[in-house]
């Protein structure tokens, strides 16, 4: 690693002093520094080891309310110098917005706890190639039906940040992401099925054995041999746990301030509304302990906390940051930059239980394709997956498309499984949906 | 050529105090015992863009990457390193990192790309400066005024202008260093309508690698605001997709999405190579209607999926890859072309110094066929007519492809009637082409606003077909 956290706070102190210098009212600034190591290995030989360093600076510049952002990977005083004034002139050149500023300095974060992100690895080429080897060997060895393979991953990154702006927040802190991912192809006759599965993970100790890895992911290539597709029907859809995440990031995308302020979004004016059946709660938690997207302050420098978005199936609050409340004449929910650790309380089935519950329909393992119109809800992904009847799986499915609207999608939330243990920042189990159009043949 | 040589020496190489000399050291330290190939990839790429939103020129951004890749390649290994402080003595210790891959290398031979001095295929200017911030400006609020004036149901637009400037050298093992300079506009719209409480959206847009002025010419970025308006309104009129298969005529233009998920993927050099394609080891055979002619073609003057060199420095082309139905070619890099014995196309590409090149698209599209397109659509009893599409994806592996409608209609007896909502088509690469049996005298590329993805790399691609009637596919609709 090249710079220290008191270096990059250093290089945010010239960005913010340098903007002021050119007669800035406010300003922002990030710098970032980051390393790692990315090893492939397919078929037991290697395929690549790239060595990653990566380093960057962006400060927005505010000239009263009117605003310009700029951006470099070059670090050197020169280029940090340009930088801010390619910002300034770009300023020069925007709108008079009202609402463009710095947040409120009340709700700077003034103290923070250590969330325990930082956790490096030192690992050399070879050993990276052995784990990986490990992963992929398993994967090769689970069937003699998995024939090929895209290979197994390893990678291993540790980065550093500083954020600061001209109200006297200055925060940074080191993070470390590692993860391990494999992809195997499975053969019967002249047909092909490749799947996948990873880990990725704050410290290394946390991540899942590399044979596991490889294992689930040979395990759900070889369970899509044979699939066929199905006849044009209406049915209960279960979205397996690994595909529903994308379902709370539409949810999440919908109540986003801007959307909201845009009125480009299916959930316009939802807050107070009752938009899932009254037993579903959805939350962050931006404070876990080696949480994969916690952060003890937003990409404003606002204290982030725990907070319910839905509870009792109503919607409780949009996800805001200080622009896009101003726009609404709410307060911002320290959200610039995203939700951080979002989870969906079960409803305490098992997948098991789901699938009896479920009796006969569609079990959806992949989602395909961007078919989500996020302004009116309407809902149409590729899919495959697996038919279900009397509760038991009957055969895989592909080439189908699952198709209906979320706004229905979501009152039609029959139950989510217990079945949480997916890779990712986001928690949830499978989700039962009462009825959706799938077409087929 | 040299032209851009001068450039890239300029703008890479004497700012940094290098000189080909320094580089031709490092490459001295990337190669040698047990390495095959190497090479060495210098890129400055600033962006600038400007957002319009709410009738507020509400953001602008500028940002300036510069960096050096460094590659050694043993057998089927690649090391890979980069740095984006360019000293000697960075760019050593990434040759070393990069080399050290070679420890148990064995010796192989190069492939070696199309010959001859070439003619830049668009101009070295930078767009960012081709136009003063005024009139960049004033072309966003012209962009807004003209989409509400066009109809009262507009509330709100959203525009953007982005211009780019990307010099790039590469040096390779053998001494050769290529270098290309390319500029780059994109204008998109996107507009929300409302009527009586119900609202949908519409969006345009074009490009190329060309400079900013482009879109004063002709009134094209108000043509994007005035079909960014149409379509929102043809959205607010639309019924239930019908659901399950059906016959199917794409429009011209963008809608060659279709072939570049559908085929284009699966005949990228590197998943033939591993078998992993299900085109893989197919070459000679019957894979599309012999309707059907499918070419990817880097060399098109000022398109967006253009490139005077690819980012190995290979000259583009146009590559066959389906003729009258029959595959001919897979689209190849350096790597995979010598480990399979063939000669790169021109497709290494890579989204920067900090990625590893792979075999991708840079042009893809389908040749016109004899057919009038209203005759096309007159033929078909019952089914849709596709104009316009949103994006796609595929699993080259199982061949299954999904692409998404953004404007289409019913057909009835020959007849287009109203307008259905967005829906994801979804097919198999290898059947879908077998299945068109109508293609249209209307060949058209699209306007220049495609981004593919692959391996966590974007790059700007080009597509395009004629009319095309597809006998059967699957309609994800809600309607049954």
């Amino acid at each position: 690693m090249s710079l220290t956290i008191e270096q990059l706070e250093e290089r945010v102190a010239d960005l913010l002093a340098e903007a002021k210098r050119l007669g800035a009212s406010a300003a922002d600034a990030a710098v970032s520094a980051s390393a790692g190591l990315t090893v492939t290995v397919r078929l037991g030989e290697v395929e690549t080891v790239e060595h990653n360093r990566d380093q960057g600076l962006g400060v927005t510049v505010y000239f009263g309310h009117r605003k310009g952002s700029a951006s470099t990977t070059d670090l050197s005083s020169a280029a940090l110098k340009e930088t801010v004034a390619k910002a300034c002139s770009i300023a020069r050149a925007t709108s008079e917005d009202p609402c463009a500023g710095l947040p409120d300095p009340e709700l700077m974060a003034k103290d923070w706890p250590d969330l325990d992100l930082y956790h490096p690895w030192a690992l050399s080429p070879d050993e990276a190639i052995d784990i990986a080897r490990a992963c992929e060997g398993a994967a090769l060895e689970f069937d003699e039906r998995i024939t090929n393979s895209e290979g197994a991953t390893l990678s291993t990154e540790e980065g550093r940040f500083v954020y600061g702006n001209s109200l006297g927040f200055l925060g940074g802190y080191p993070t470390t992401r590692h993860s391990l991912s494999c992809v195997v192809t499975g053969r019967e006759g002249d047909a092909m099925q490749r799947d996948w599965w990873y880990d990725t993970r704050r410290a290394a100790e946390d991540l899942a054995a590399p044979e596991l890895i490889g294992r689930r992911a040979a395990e759900r290539a070889v369970a899509r041999l044979g699939a066929r597709k199905l006849a044009t029907c209406e049915v209960p859809v279960i979205f397996r746990a690994e595909t529903a995440p994308g379902l709370l990031r539409s949810l999440i995308g919908a109540i986003r301030g801007h959307a909201q302020y845009r009125e480009s979004t299916f959930l316009l004016n939802a807050l107070g509304e009752r938009i899932f059946p009254d037993w579903v709660r959805i939350h962050e938690d931006p404070l876990i302990p080696r949480g994969l997207a916690s952060a003890p302050f937003d990409n404003e420098g606002v204290a982030t906390r725990p907070r319910d978005f839905v509870r009792d199936g109503v919607l409780q609050d949009y996800v805001l940051d200080s622009y896009s409340a101003c726009r609404l004449g709410m307060r911002t929910t320290g959200n610039a930059g995203g939700v951080r650790n979002l989870a969906i309380d079960s409803s305490g089935q098992s997948l098991e239980a789901l699938l009896k519950q479920m009796d006969r329909g569609l079990l959806v393992t992949e989602l395909m394709g961007q078919g989500v119109n996020p302004v009116t809800g309407d809902y149409s992904r590729g899919a495959a997956g697996f038919w279900v009847e009397k509760g038991m799986i009957q055969h895989p499915v592909e080439e189908v498309t699952v198709a209906g609207n979320l706004r229905d999608m979501f009152q039609r939330l029959v139950a989510v499984g217990t079945d949480t243990a997916i890779p990712g920042s986001i928690r949830t189990g499978s989700w039962l949906i009462e009825r959706m159009t799938v077409a087929g043949n | 050529m040299s032209d851009n040589l001068r450039i890239a020496r300029q703008t890479l190489l004497e700012p940094a105090g290098l000189t080909e000399h320094h580089l031709r050291e490092v490459m001295e330290r990337l190669t040698g015992h047990g390495v095959d190939a190497a090479d060495l990839f210098i890129q400055r790429h600033r962006v600038e863009s400007w957002l319009l939103d709410d009738g507020l020129i509400k953001e602008g951004n500028f940002s300036l990457e510069l960096g050096a890749g460094l590659r050694a390649i043993s057998g089927e290994k690649t090391g890979f390193a980069y740095t984006e402080e360019l000293t000697s003595e960075n760019l050593v210790e990434a040759a070393v990192s990069a080399r050290a891959i070679a420890r148990a290398g064995r010796s192989g031979r190069l492939a070696v790309g199309r010959p001859g001095a070439l003619d830049p295929l668009y101009p070295p200017d930078d767009p960012i400066t081709s136009l003063p911030d005024e009139e960049k400006i004033e072309l966003l609020q012209t962009i807004d005024r003209t989409a509400r004036a066009a109809d009262p149901r507009v509330k709100q637009v959203t525009a953007s202008l982005a211009a780019a400037h990307e010099v790039v050298l590469v040096l390779d093992d053998q001494g050769r260093l290529a270098a290309d300079v390319r500029p780059l506009v994109r204008c998109s719209v996107q507009v929300i309508v409302e009527q009586k409480g119900r609202r949908e959206q519409g969006s345009a847009g074009g490009g190329g690698r060309t400079t900013l002025d482009f879109f004063l010419e002709e009134e094209r970025a108000l043509g994007y605001a005035r079909e960014a308006v149409r379509q929102a309104l043809v959205n607010l009129e639309a019924v239930e997709t019908p659901a399950g298969p059906m016959t199917v005529v794409l429009g011209p233009g963008w809608p060659g999405i279709l072939l570049h998920e559908a085929v284009g993927h699966g005949l990228e050099g590197d998943f033939n190579r591993k078998g992993l394609s299900a085109f893989s080891g197919r070459i000679g055979e019957q894979v599309a209607s012999p309707l059907c002619t499918v070419v990817d073609d880097g060399a098109l003057p000022g398109r967006r999926g253009s490139l005077t060199v690819d980012d190995e420095g290979t000259p583009t082309g146009e590559t066959v890859l389906i003729e009258k139905g029959i595959l001919r070619g897979y689209m190849q890099d350096r790597f995979n072309a010598r480990l399979m014995g063939v000669a790169p196309t021109g497709n290494g590409r890579r989204e920067s110094y900090a990625h590893l090149p792979l075999p991708r698209m840079t042009n893809t599209y389908l040749l016109g066929g004899d057919h009038d397109p209203e005759e096309i659509l007159r033929s078909v009893k019952k089914g849709l007519y596709a104009v316009n599409f949103a994006g796609g994806q595929v699993d080259i592996t199982s061949g299954k492809f999904v692409f998404s409608l953004s404007e289409a209609y019913l057909v009835e007896n020959g007849r287009v009637g109203a307008p259905v909502k967005g829906a994801t088509l979804i097919g198999n690469g290898p059947e879908v082409m077998t299945r068109v049996s109508m293609v249209g005298n209307d060949l058209a590329l699209d306007p220049g606003v495609g981004t593919c993805g692959k391996d966590g790399q974007s790059v700007p691609v080009g597509v395009g077909q004629p009319t095309l009637k597809v006998d059967e596919i699957t309609v994800g609709g809600t309607a049954l």
